[in-house]
C-alpha cells in the first residue's frame, strides 16, 4: 500500500505553470502555497503580484489577489493592509519591480513598519521583457542592455536592497535564501513561514529575498543556472539572515503591555 | 450662525465632506496649494473609527495606496495639485481598468512644469482626456462654490461606487483657500452602503477573486474596453449637469467653470446693469460634458464666449459640442493669473458690440 | 540481479515535465533518467527508472519533488 508523501498543495490551482524550464518562480509559488496551507490562512490572504514573469501568479495561487502596476506593490499592499488589518497581505516582486522602479515604495513600506510580507525573487535580470539589466545584475554579467558585461562606470554596481532595508526601523525580519538546491529550497520555505508569522504577530515588516535561477535569460541549462546562483550570485548576495528583531519586538510589545496593563 | 451653516475653508470642506461621505482611507503628499486638505485629513482620520491617513512617500505611492484600499471596498481618496496629479496618471488608468471606485482631488495651480502656486485651470485636458494611458474616461466634477464642494464631494463618492470608476474633483487654488458659509452633509452610516461583491478581503466561504488589468488576449482586452464604453455611455446619459444663469434672453453666453465662472458672474452682473443681455452656462460635469444644454443654447441663436484660466482647453469640448464654429469665441489667462470681473466685463462687452449683438 | 523491494516510488507526469532535469541532479540514488519520447510541448520528459543502473531504489525522500519547478512529480512511500 503506497502512501503519497509529496503532492500539489491545496492553494495551488491545477493550472500548468507558464514559467520556463528550471525557473525558480514555480518552486517559490509552491512554497508560498504550502506555507499558506500549513499556517491555515488561505481564507485571510490577499496577495499582490508583480509586473514581470510572475504577474500571472494569480493563475496559480488560489487566494484573493490584486494586481499592482510595476513597482507599486508595496504601496498597494499598504492600502490593503491598512484598510483590513486582520488579513494577511503579501507582495511577490521581482528584482526590477522592487529595487528599481519600486525602490521608494519598498523602502517606505519597510520604514513605516507596514505589517506586510514581501517575497522578493532575485534572478538578476528583467525576465519577462527578455533579459535586460536589473539592479541586481552582477558586474561583468551579460544582459541585453549590458552586452559584454555590466560595467560599473556606465551602469553602477549591483544594488543590495535587502541590506538597505535593514537600517529602516520598521523592518523586523529580512532573510536571503535561494531555490537552487533542495537544502536551500527547504530553508526558503522556513524563511517564508517565519516571515508570515512576523505578520501574524503584528511585529512589523518582513521580507524574504530568494535567489532564483533564470536559465532562459542567463542562457544556461537549468542545472548550470543553479550552479551559477551558488558560485556567482552568492558572492554579492550572500545567503543569510540580514535582520532578525523578532524576539526584541516580542519583548518590547510584552513590556509595553505590562506598563499599560 | 442661526442656521446650520459653518464658515470653512474650501480644502477643509472637501476633506470633512469626504469623511462624512464614508471615506475611510486617505493618502496624500504635501503640495501647495492643497496642503490644508492633507493636513485636515491627518487630524480627522485619526479620530475616525477605521479611518486611515498616510502621508505617502510620493503622489505616485499615494494613488497606489488608494488602489489597494479601493480593492478592499473601502471608500478611498487622494488629493494633490497639478504636477502631483501628473504623477497619479498611471494610477488613474489602473483604477479605470480595474473598475475600482476612488476619488482624486486636483487643486489646480499654474503650469506646465513646476509652474507656480496660483490658481489656474490648465489641467482640463489632463482630467478629461485621460492623462493616463489607454481608452478610458474619468468622471470630472467642477465645483464653483463652497456649498458645491459639499454637494460634489458627496456625489464623487456616490458615482465612484455606483459606476466602479475613478472620479476627479477639479478645483483650483482659489476655491481651496476661500471661506464661505456652508451647510455640511449628514454623516452616512457605512452599514447603509450597498455591499460590494467584487472586493478582495480574503476568500472565506467563497472562491478566490482576482482584480487585474493585464488581459493578454486581445479579444478579452477588446471586450473590457467595450464594457467600459457601455458604462461611460450610461454615465453620459445620467449625470451631465450645468448651471445656466440669465441665459433665457441672453444674446451672448459666457461659458466658464469653477473660479472662472465666479469671475464671469461678476462681469455679467455689471453688464446687465448696463442693459447688455449676457448670461452664463457653467458646466458642473466636465466629463461627461453637458453637450445637450449647450446645444440647446446654440439652437436658440446665442453667441458664446468661453473664458478659462488657461490657453483654451474646455474650448475644444465646446467646439465639439456645437456646430457653428464662428459663434464661439475665447478669452483665456493662463499661468495663475486671476482675472477681475472688470477685465472679463470689458472683453464680453467688446465682443458683444463687435458681433453686433445689440442689434436685432 | 535480485529485485530489491523499493521503499518508495515516484510518478512523473510527462505532460507537466519541461525537461529541466533538476530532479535527476537532485536524486541521490540515480533512479531518474530521461525518456526518449517527446511530450506534447516538445520536451523529452524525465522518467522514473524504478532502479538505478547500480541497483539502487527510490527511498521516497522527495528531493525530486521538492526541486521540480512544475509539480510534475508525486512521491509515494510503501507502507
Amino acid at each position: 500500500m503506497a502512501k503519497i508523501v509529496f503532492k500539489r498543495p491545496k492553494y495551488l490551482k491545477q493550472a500548468v505553470f507558464h514559467y520556463c524550464p528550471g525557473c525558480g518562480h514555480s518552486i517559490i509559488h509552491r512554497l508560498v502555497a504550502e506555507v499558506i496551507e500549513e499556517l491555515d490562512i488561505g481564507e485571510r490572504v490577499i496577495g499582490v503580484p508583480p509586473a514581470g514573469c510572475a504577474v500571472l501568479a494569480y493563475n496559480y495561487l488560489d487566494v484573493d489577489m490584486g494586481e499592482a502596476a510595476h513597482g507599486r506593490a508595496a504601496a498597494v499592499a499598504t492600502g490593503i493592509k491598512r484598510a483590513l488589518p486582520d488579513r494577511v497581505v503579501f507582495t511577490y516582486q521581482g528584482d526590477g519591480d522592487i529595487a528599481a522602479i519600486g525602490t521608494a515604495e519598498t523602502i517606505h513600506a519597510a520604514n513605516r513598519g507596514e505589517n506586510v510580507t514581501v517575497i522578493f525573487v532575485n534572478n538578476g535580470v528583467y525576465g519577462m521583457t527578455g533579459g535586460q539589466m536589473a539592479p541586481t545584475t552582477l558586474l561583468g554579467q551579460d544582459s541585453t542592455t549590458t552586452p559584454g558585461g555590466r560595467k560599473s562606470s556606465r551602469d553602477g554596481a549591483p544594488l543590495d536592497l535587502s541590506q538597505m532595508l535593514t537600517i529602516t526601523q520598521g523592518s523586523t525580519y529580512i532573510e536571503r535564501t535561494a531555490v537552487n538546491s533542495v537544502k536551500n529550497i527547504q530553508q526558503t520555505k522556513k524563511a517564508i513561514k517565519k516571515a508570515f508569522q512576523v505578520q501574524l504577530e503584528n511585529l512589523g515588516f518582513s521580507m524574504v529575498e530568494i535567489l532564483s535561477p533564470c536559465p532562459t535569460n542567463w542562457k544556461l541549462q537549468p542545472t548550470e543556472a543553479c550552479k551559477w546562483v551558488e558560485e556567482e550570485m552568492t558572492k554579492i548576495f550572500p545567503i543569510k539572515i540580514l535582520k532578525d528583531e523578532i524576539d526584541r519586538r516580542r519583548i518590547d510589545r510584552s513590556s509595553s503591555a505590562k506598563t499599560q496593563g | 450662525m442661526k442656521n446650520n451653516k459653518t464658515l470653512m475653508r474650501g480644502s477643509h470642506i472637501i476633506a470633512e465632506t469626504a469623511v462624512r461621505a464614508g471615506c475611510r482611507f486617505y493618502a496624500g503628499y504635501p503640495i501647495t496649494p492643497q496642503n490644508e486638505l492633507t493636513e485636515y485629513m491627518a487630524s480627522v482620520m485619526d479620530k475616525t473609527e477605521h479611518g486611515t491617513f498616510i502621508q505617502a512617500e510620493s503622489e505616485l505611492a499615494a494613488v497606489n495606496m488608494v488602489i489597494g484600499a479601493a480593492m478592499t471596498g473601502t471608500r478611498a481618496m487622494t488629493s494633490s495639485s497639478s504636477p502631483g496629479v501628473s504623477l497619479k496618471q498611471e494610477g488613474i488608468s489602473f483604477l479605470a481598468a480595474q473598475e475600482l471606485p476612488a476619488v482624486i482631488v486636483n487643486t489646480m495651480r499654474g503650469g506646465p512644469g513646476l509652474g507656480n502656486i496660483a490658481p489656474s485651470q490648465s489641467d482640463y485636458f489632463q482630467a478629461t482626456r485621460g492623462g493616463g494611458h489607454g481608452d478610458y474616461r474619468t468622471i470630472v466634477l467642477a465645483p464653483a462654490t463652497s456649498q458645491e464642494m459639499v454637494d460634489l464631494t458627496q456625489k464623487a463618492f456616490s458615482y465612484a461606487d455606483l459606476y466602479r470608476t475613478p472620479v476627479m474633483l477639479l478645483a483650483d487654488g482659489m476655491l481651496g483657500q476661500m471661506m464661505e458659509p456652508v451647510e455640511l452633509s449628514e454623516p452616512i452610516k457605512l452599514s447603509d452602503l450597498p455591499a460590494k461583491n467584487w472586493v478582495l478581503d480574503g476568500a472565506r466561504n467563497r472562491p478566490s477573486r482576482i482584480i487585474k488589468s493585464l488581459l493578454l488576449d486581445p479579444v478579452i482586452e477588446e471586450e473590457l474596453n467595450w464594457k467600459l464604453v457601455r458604462k461611460y455611455q450610461v454615465i453620459s446619459e445620467k449625470i451631465p449637469a450645468a448651471e445656466t444663469y440669465l441665459v433665457e434672453d441672453a444674446r451672448l453666453v459666457l461659458i466658464a467653470y469653477g473660479t472662472a465662472a465666479r469671475i464671469a458672474k461678476g462681469a455679467i452682473k455689471k453688464a446687465r446693469e448696463q442693459g447688455l443681455k449676457i448670461g452664463l452656462c457653467r458646466p458642473l460635469t466636465l466629463w461627461p460634458f453637458p453637450k445637450q444644454i449647450l446645444s440647446a443654447l446654440e439652437q436658440a441663436g446665442k453667441e458664446f464666449l468661453v473664458f478659462e484660466m488657461s490657453t483654451g482647453q474646455m474650448l475644444e469640448d465646446v467646439q465639439l459640442a456645437l456646430c457653428k464654429r464662428d459663434r464661439i469665441h475665447f478669452y483665456g489667462r493662463p499661468g495663475g493669473i486671476v482675472s477681475t470681473p472688470d477685465e472679463i466685463f470689458k472683453e464680453a462687452v467688446a465682443l458683444y458690440y463687435r458681433q453686433q449683438l445689440d442689434r436685432g | 540481479m535480485t529485485e530489491k523491494t523499493s521503499k518508495g516510488k515516484i510518478v512523473i507526469n510527462p505532460e507537466l515535465c519541461k525537461g529541466c532535469y533538476l530532479c535527476i541532479s537532485a536524486c541521490l540514488n540515480q533512479v531518474i533518467g530521461t525518456s526518449g519520447t517527446l511530450n506534447q510541448k516538445g520536451y523529452y520528459p524525465a522518467e522514473f527508472l524504478g532502479q538505478s543502473p547500480e541497483g539502487k531504489t527510490c527511498h521516497a525522500c522527495s528531493r525530486c519533488g521538492i526541486i521540480c519547478p512544475d509539480l510534475a512529480i508525486e512521491v509515494f512511500r510503501e507502507e
